[in-house]
C-alpha cells in the first residue's frame, strides 16, 4: 500500500471505530433508560406472555380506584391502587401528589415492581387538564388513538 | 364585523405571499428590475394585513367576543386584561397567527436590512420566504381559522386561559421561541436562494450569518425563559425535563448552533460550503419538525396544549414539501459545491468541525430519545418511554469533547496550529480548572464527580476565554487595546462565557441542590442545607379569576430571618383546575424554592422544599449568550458589506485578524 492509501485507511479506520463506538454506547444507554409502559392487568397477566419481574423498572398508567386513596398519619406515605379493566396493583408512594391527583382519575406512575402487583413509585404524574387521560391510557383503555383537545367540543 | 376584517386581511396577506413567491424569483430569472422591485411592497403588505389581523384578533380578545370560537376556549371575562392580550397565542390558532407575524416581520427585516446585497439575491430569499408562508396562511386559514364563529349559539362566557399560562414568563415566552423558530426560515431562505442562483461562493453565508445569529438569539432567549417559567409554574423546581415539547425547541438550537459556527468557517476560509448549506436547510426543517410533534399530539408530553391529529397532517406535508424540495435542490447543486483550501489536521477548521460533528451527535441524540417511542408504536410494538437519564448520560460524554474543543478552538490558527504551542496553556489551563472545581466541591462539603467535571468544564472555558483575548491584544497588560476587538469579536467572548456560567449553574444545581417533602403543622420548622423553614400557616386569598390557599414560610439562617415565603395553591373555578403557584427566594448563589401540596385530615400540609445553588446562572448565562449573539450582529462589518465589495474586496490579513468564532 502506498503511503496516501495507508493514510486515508486509517482516517476511514478511525472514524468507523469511533461511529460505532458511539452507536454502541447510545444503544447501551437507550437500554438501561428504555421504560416499559404497561396497564395494571398486563403486569398481573403479563404482556404478549411475559411477565414483568419483581424488581423491573416500568411505567404503569391507569385508574385511581375510588376509595382506595389511604394516607399515613404522620408522614408523606401513601398508597393507592391503579385498575384498568379488572386487576388491581396497589402503588406505594412517599410525597406530594399532583394537584390533580383525584380517585377516580387517570395517571401514569414511574418506578419499581416491588412484588407481583406491587409498585414503588418514584414519580406520579397526571396532567393539568381534569378531562385529560394518558393518550397511552386512552389507546389501552378505550381503543381511539387520539384523544381531542377539550376546547373543541363545544 | 371587525372580526370578519380580521379574516379578510389574513386573505388578502395569502394573496400578497403568493405574489411574493412569484414575482421578484421571476424577475431574478429574467433580470428584470420592475419584477424584483415588486419584493419589497409586496413584503411589507404581507407584514401590514398580518399585523392587521393579528390586532383585530387581539382586539376580539380585549372586548370578550365570545362569538369567536377560539376566544371563548381560551379567554374569560375574568382574565385580567394583559392575560387577554397574551391568550392570543394561548392555543393552537392564535399561536400559529402569531407564527405568521413573525414571519412576516423577518420577511420586511430582511427586505428592509438588504440593501447591501445584490438585488438579485435578496428578491431570491423573499420570494423563497413568500414561498413558506403560503403554507402557512392556507394552513391557518383552512386548518386552524381562529376567526370562526360560534353562531348562532354562543356563550356567554369564556372557558378561560389554562392557568398554567397565566404567568409573566408565559406572556414573552412563545412570541420570542417562535421569532427563534420562524428566524430560521431566513438562514434557509438564503442558503436556497443561494443554491437556486448557483453563486456559491462564500458571501451567501456572509448575508445570512447576521440572519442566522439573530433568529439563534431569540431562541436561546425563548427557551432559557421557557425554562424559568417550567420552574417557577409546575412547582417540580426543574427547570428541563427533556420532555419532547421542550425537545422539540431544543433541536433547531443545536443545529442553529452548529450553523452559526460553520457560516463562519464559510464565510471566512470559504470551506464547508456544501454542509454549511446542509445546516441551514436541516436547522428549518427541524423548526418545522418541533412544530409538527408539538401541534400534531402525535407524542404524549407533559405539556403539550392544544393538538389535533389533521392540522398535524398538514404540516407534515409541509415539512415534506420543504425538506424535500430543498435537499433535492442540494442533490443537483452539490457537485458545484466545492470547497478550495488546505488546512491541516491540527487547525482551527479542525477544531470547528468537531464542533459540528458534536452538535450533530447533539442533535440526532435528542431527535432519537424523542421520534424513538413514537416510531416504536405505530410499529406495534408498545408504549415505550425513554427516560431522562438517557438523555443526561449522553451530553454527559458529549460535552466533554465538545468544551475541549471550545475552550482551545478560538486559540488557535487557522490552516495549522503547532500542538506544541499550545502545551503550556493546556496544561496550565486543566491544573487551574480541576483546582477550582476540587475547591467548589469543598466549599459545597462534598466532592461528586459529575459535579468536578462540570465546574472544571466551565473554568476551562473560562479560563481559555481569557486567554484568547490577551492573545488578541498581543498579551500585553495594555487595555486600552481591548477596544480594538471587533464587536462580533466580543459577541463571541460573551457567547462563550455564558455557555460555561449555563454549564456552572446546571452542574452545581444539579448535583448540589437538596430537596425535602415535608408533612408541617403550623409553626413547626424544617432544616435543608442551613437554612431552617418555618411553616407560619395557611390563610386564603382571592385573585381576580382565582381563590387561593397561601401558605407563608419564614426561612431563617443561623437564627437570623432571611426570607418571608408565600406559596399558593389556586384554584381555578372556571376550568375547575387546581395549580401550585411555587414560592421563590431568588439569590445569586441559592434560591429557596417552597411549593405547597394537599392538606392532611388533621390540618397539616405537605410541603416540597428545596435549597437550590446557583440556579439562576443557568439563566443568566443564557441571557449573556444572546446578548453576545446580538453584539455580533451590531459588528461593523456586516453594514460595510456593500462598499468592501464594490472595492473588490480590500480586507485580506485585515479581516482575518478581526475576525472571531
Amino acid at each position: 500500500m502506498n503511503p496516501r492509501r495507508k493514510q486515508r485507511m486509517t482516517v476511514v479506520g478511525s472514524i468507523i471505530f469511533l461511529v460505532g463506538g458511539a452507536v454502541a454506547l447510545m444503544l447501551y444507554a437507550l437500554n438501561q433508560n428504555i421504560d416499559l409502559f404497561l396497564v395494571p392487568s398486563e403486569v398481573i397477566n403479563g404482556k404478549d406472555g411475559v411477565i414483568p419481574q419483581t424488581g423491573q423498572r416500568l411505567r404503569v398508567g391507569g385508574m385511581v380506584v375510588p376509595g382506595s386513596v389511604k394516607r399515613d398519619d404522620d408522614s408523606l406515605d401513601v398508597t393507592f391502587d391503579l385498575t384498568d379493566t379488572g386487576p388491581i396493583v396497589s402503588v406505594s408512594y412517599q410525597g406530594i401528589l399532583p394537584d390533580l391527583f383525584r380517585e377516580g382519575q387517570g395517571i401514569i406512575i414511574t418506578g419499581v415492581l416491588e412484588g407481583a402487583n406491587k409498585v414503588r413509585a418514584e414519580e406520579v404524574l397526571a396532567k393539568h387538564d381534569e378531562e385529560y387521560m394518558p393518550a397511552e391510557m386512552a389507546e389501552k383503555v378505550k381503543g381511539i388513538k387520539h384523544v381531542k383537545p377539550s376546547g373543541a367540543g363545544y | 364585523m371587525i372580526v370578519e376584517l380580521g379574516h379578510f386581511s389574513l386573505i388578502i396577506a395569502l394573496g400578497l405571499s403568493i405574489l411574493l413567491a412569484v414575482y421578484p424569483m421571476w424577475g431574478a430569472k429574467v433580470n428584470s428590475e420592475t419584477l424584483m422591485a415588486t419584493a419589497k411592497p409586496l413584503a411589507f403588505g404581507m407584514f401590514l394585513f398580518t399585523a392587521l389581523s393579528y390586532a383585530i384578533l387581539t382586539y376580539a380578545f380585549v372586548v370578550n367576543d365570545f362569538s369567536l370560537t377560539y376566544v371563548a376556549s381560551n379567554s374569560n371575562s375574568q382574565l385580567p386584561v394583559y392575560y387577554r392580550v397574551t391568550a392570543v397565542w394561548g392555543g393552537h390558532e392564535g399561536s400559529f397567527l402569531l407564527w405568521l407575524l413573525m414571519s412576516s416581520i423577518w420577511t420586511v427585516a430582511v427586505a428592509m436590512f438588504s440593501r447591501a446585497i445584490p438585488k438579485e439575491m435578496v428578491s431570491r430569499v423573499l420570494s423563497i420566504l413568500g414561498l413558506i408562508s403560503i403554507g402557512f396562511y392556507l394552513y391557518v386559514l383552512i386548518a386552524s381559522n381562529p376567526f370562526e364563529r360560534l353562531l348562532p349559539f354562543y356563550p356567554v362566557d369564556g372557558r378561560d386561559l389554562n392557568p398554567l399560562l397565566q404567568d409573566f414568563g408565559m406572556i414573552i415566552h412563545p412570541p420570542l421561541l417562535y421569532m427563534g423558530y420562524v428566524g430560521f426560515s431566513v438562514a434557509y431562505a438564503f442558503a436556497v436562494a443561494a443554491l437556486i442562483s448557483g453563486q456559491l461562493d462564500s458571501t451567501w453565508a456572509r448575508w445570512s450569518r447576521p440572519w442566522t445569529i439573530a433568529a439563534w438569539s431569540f431562541l436561546t432567549i425563548g427557551i432559557a425563559l421557557g425554562s424559568w417559567w417550567a420552574y417557577n409554574e409546575l412547582g417540580w423546581g426543574g427547570w428541563w425535563f427533556w420532555d419532547p415539547v421542550e425537545n422539540a425547541s431544543f433541536m433547531p438550537w443545536l443545529a442553529g448552533t452548529a450553523l452559526m459556527h460553520s457560516l463562519a468557517v464559510t464565510e471566512k476560509r470559504k470551506l464547508f460550503k456544501a454542509w454549511t448549506v446542509l445546516l441551514a436547510i436541516t436547522a428549518f426543517s427541524l423548526s418545522l419538525l418541533g412544530t409538527f410533534l408539538v401541534r400534531s399530539g402525535v407524542i404524549v408530553s407533559v405539556h403539550s396544549f392544544a393538538s389535533d391529529p389533521q392540522r398535524g397532517l398538514f404540516i407534515l406535508g409541509l415539512l415534506v414539501l420543504v425538506v424535500g424540495g430543498s435537499l433535492l435542490l442540494f442533490a443537483l447543486r452539490a457537485p458545484q459545491l466545492r470547497s478550495a483550501g488546505r488546512y491541516e489536521l491540527v487547525s482551527r477548521e479542525v477544531m470547528l468541525v468537531g464542533n459540528n460533528i458534536l452538535l450533530s451527535a447533539a442533535t440526532l441524540v435528542v431527535l432519537l430519545g424523542t421520534l424513538l417511542p413514537l416510531i416504536h408504536k405505530e410499529l406495534g410494538l408498545g408504549s415505550i418511554s425513554i427516560g431522562q437519564p438517557f438523555f443526561n448520560q449522553m451530553f454527559t460524554y458529549l460535552i466533554v469533547p465538545f468544551v475541549f474543543l471550545m475552550g482551545v478552538g478560538p486559540l488557535s490558527r487557522w490552516k495549522k496550529q503547532e500542538p506544541t504551542a499550545l502545551k503550556n496553556q493546556l496544561i496550565a489551563a486543566f491544573s487551574l480548572s480541576i483546582l477550582a472545581a476540587v475547591l467548589i466541591g469543598y466549599a459545597f462539603d462534598q466532592l461528586i464527580y459529575l459535579a468536578v467535571l462540570g465546574v472544571t468544564l466551565s473554568v476551562w472555558i473560562l479560563i481559555f476565554t481569557v486567554q484568547e483575548v490577551r492573545q488578541r491584544i498581543g498579551y500585553t497588560n495594555n487595555l486600552a487595546k481591548l477596544s480594538e476587538l471587533t464587536r462580533s469579536h466580543w459577541g463571541m467572548v460573551l457567547g462563550h462565557v455564558g455557555f460555561a456560567l449555563v454549564l456552572m449553574g446546571i452542574t452545581l444545581t444539579s448535583n448540589y441542590s437538596v430537596q425535602k417533602d415535608v408533612r408541617m403543622s403550623v409553626n413547626e420548622r424544617v432544616e435543608l442545607a442551613g437554612y431552617d423553614f418555618e411553616f407560619l400557616g395557611v390563610h386564603e386569598a382571592n385573585g381576580p379569576n382565582y381563590s387561593a390557599s397561601v401558605g407563608r414560610l419564614n426561612v431563617y439562617r443561623n437564627g437570623k430571618l432571611k426570607s418571608e415565603i408565600s406559596t399558593e395553591k389556586r384554584f381555578y373555578p372556571v376550568q375547575r383546575n387546581v395549580m401550585t403557584e411555587a414560592g421563590i427566594d431568588a439569590g445569586l448563589t441559592r434560591d429557596l424554592y417552597v411549593a405547597i401540596g394537599e392538606q392532611f385530615a388533621n390540618g397539616d400540609w405537605a410541603l416540597r422544599v428545596y435549597v437550590k445553588p446557583f440556579v439562576r446562572w443557568i439563566w443568566a448565562g443564557a441571557f449573556l449568550m444572546a446578548i453576545g449573539g446580538m453584539l455580533s450582529i451590531a459588528d461593523k462589518r456586516y453594514r460595510m458589506a456593500k462598499r468592501a465589495k464594490e472595492a473588490s474586496q480590500p480586507f485580506g490579513g485585515k479581516q482575518i485578524v478581526g475576525m472571531s468564532h
